[in-house]
């Protein structure tokens, strides 16, 4: 076994060896090893936060027709740490009547959250933190503090637009939480298993994107719902709410938010890669070294976090009502129809070839969207109906 | 000690005082991030005894679903976070009765049983837990029956909510 193989285990072996040279007793030298492997990943995600600063900054300028930060450093590639001092250094401020525990412990546990989800990722083949049997539903679990952290939020910070901030990302996100496990089903039932790492092993001749694009959607859907980004920004509607739950956050507090959002954009972005597009897998080149499958899945998460960035700056944001709507009276019951259909077809195709499995799936994707799109379509016109008068034969005639 | 018992003392003892502060504490939104706290470390014992299935629901449901719940409810139900009455009332010698009763029969129980010194059999690593949970549950010489007789249940919960919140228009 060589470093370039498997680097971490080579790594951990070597420190071992090393502290248990000193005398260190060989169980407490692995737990050791164990905490140091979970800070350096740790600290490469905080360095890579700050450079997904200057990639979000640089992006949205691109979208908008500006050049974005250009003034510190070649392409500005200094503003982020420029803007972590001035954050750094700003005045930390606590409003009056916050509760002060709970207001203090919301934006660490917010980006706790997002830390989390990396201990079931697997960056390379040998390179993860924990081979978990259910790391799909571990998924869920760590979404289940972020919902935590922002509910205290708003509710410490005793500002009414800070509480109704909370309320409405607490809401959508306890309503997306439903399409999102749903469909984070859907390649369990391709993979036979819960656990990331098959899922990805299980890719090897298609896709699952390509075997189910409507799930590969629907999730995309959640998942930016779950991110509390544009076109489901309404927590913090800066028009209305003044910035939502974090609106009494000042200094690096406010940072851990923000950065927390950033970093939550790129893994779901990562996660949407492996679940839906093979994750570190690109025609056997993982094979090669584990730091390529590195590379490769970076590549995949960063292409799908820029699909999140392109959909938050080209998109309006909805309202309340018509994001509930959306979610319980379309996305709920079409991720439901879809994980039966999608279950009754993996059992009517079991045993044929992967080309009329491929082809079956995806027809069956293509065939429940275009009902789903046609339903959504003739309800509209009834509704519209309903509010204008039925369409004049005469405009008809133009 | 191994690491695996300073682990499992560490996070009983959090969950047995975050427990005692839920009933403590006279803030009301207080008590149920306390009672997050309490979920967490008993999410934290299942994973340690290898049940990581029942763990990660555990928070999903619990944290994610429940608790969350509750805190909504203080919220949107009091105006003020602060409960001002008696933290006991005229019942409380009954209550502790029973709970010391519980215990000391639970202590005498386990005392009696050969299984409580002896260290568990480490399980194969090809074991597949969530594989053999989901079998059981649907399998018809184990647990399908009581399986979908709780899914009605269910079921008909949901229904009855949906029909009390229901408004005819």
């Amino acid at each position: 076994m060589n470093f370039w193989n498997d680097p971490l285990k080579v790594a951990a072996e070597w420190l071992e060896g090393i502290f248990t040279g000193w005398g260190m007793d060989a169980v407490f030298a692995h737990v050791l090893v164990v905490f140091l492997g979970v800070f350096l990943l740790i600290t490469l995600l905080m360095v890579l936060d700050i450079f997904l600063v200057w990639i979000e900054r640089k992006v949205v300028a691109r979208f908008q027709d500006r050049l974005g930060p250009n003034r510190v450093g070649p392409f500005g590639l200094i503003q982020p740490f420029a803007d972590i001092i001035k954050l750094i250094i700003k005045e930390d401020t606590t409003p009056g009547g916050a509760d002060k525990v709970v207001y203090n412990l919301a934006p660490i546990l917010s980006m706790m959250s997002v830390l989390i989800l990396w201990a079931v990722v697997p960056i390379a083949p040998v390179i993860l933190g924990v081979d978990l049997n259910v790391g799909v539903l571990f998924l869920i679990a760590a979404g289940a503090i972020g919902t935590l952290s922002i509910i205290m939020a708003g509710w410490s910070s005793n500002n009414k637009f800070a509480l109704i901030g909370g309320f409405r990302q607490v809401a959508m996100m306890v309503a997306f939480e439903i399409p999102m496990l749903t469909m984070l089903l859907i390649p369990t039932i391709f993979a036979g298993s819960m656990n990331m790492n098959d899922i990805i092993q299980s890719q090897g001749s298609i896709w699952y994107f390509v075997l189910s694009p409507l799930g590969a959607l629907i999730f995309l859907i959640a998942v930016i719902a779950e991110l509390g980004r544009a076109p489901f920004d309404l927590a913090e509607g800066e028009s209305e709410l003044v910035a939502g739950f974090n609106t009494e956050y000042s200094g690096m507090k406010f940072g851990m938010f923000y950065a927390g959002e950033l970093l939550h954009a790129m893994t779901f972005g990562g996660i949407w890669g492996i679940l839906f597009f093979g994750g570190y897998r690109f025609f056997g080149l993982e094979q090669v070294s584990p730091f390529l499958a590195v590379l490769i899945f970076f590549v995949k998460a960063l292409i799908g976090y820029w699909v999140i960035m392109w959909v938050k700056y080209t998109m309006m944001r909805i309202r309340i009502d018509q994001m509930l709507a959306f979610n319980w009276m379309f996305l709920t019951p079409l991720s439901f129809v879809l994980l039966m259909v999608t279950a009754l077809m993996n059992a009517l195709l079991a045993g044929t070839s992967t080309w009329v499995y491929g082809i079956g799936m995806f027809l069956s994707n293509v065939v429940l969207g275009w009902v789903a799109l046609e339903l959504v379509r003739s309800y509209s016109r009834r509704e519209r109906e309903k509010l204008e008068g039925p369409k004049k034969v005469a405009e008809a005639h133009h | 000690m191994n690491p695996e018992q300073i682990i499992f003392l560490v996070v009983a003892g959090a969950t047995l005082v975050s427990g005692l502060m839920v009933v403590t504490t006279r803030n009301l939104v207080h008590a149920a991030l306390w009672l997050v706290a309490t979920l967490f470390g008993v999410a934290v014992v299942y994973a340690i005894l290898n049940a990581g299935f029942i763990a990660v629901v555990q928070i999903v449901i619990y944290v994610g679903a429940i608790a969350i719940l509750f805190i909504f409810a203080v919220m949107l139900t009091r105006k003020d976070m602060r409960d001002t009455g008696p933290q006991l009332n005229k019942g409380w010698w009954t209550g502790a009765l029973i709970a010391v009763l519980a215990f000391g029969g639970l202590v005498t129980l386990f005392q009696s049983w050969a299984g409580i010194s002896k260290t568990a059999a480490a399980i194969p690593s090809d074991f597949d837990a969530v594989g053999l949970l989901g079998s059981q549950l649907t399998s018809p010489d184990a647990f399908v029956l009581p399986f979908e007789v709780a899914s009605v249940l269910l079921l008909a919960a949901m229904v009855g909510a949906v029909y009390v919140a229901f408004t005819r228009k």
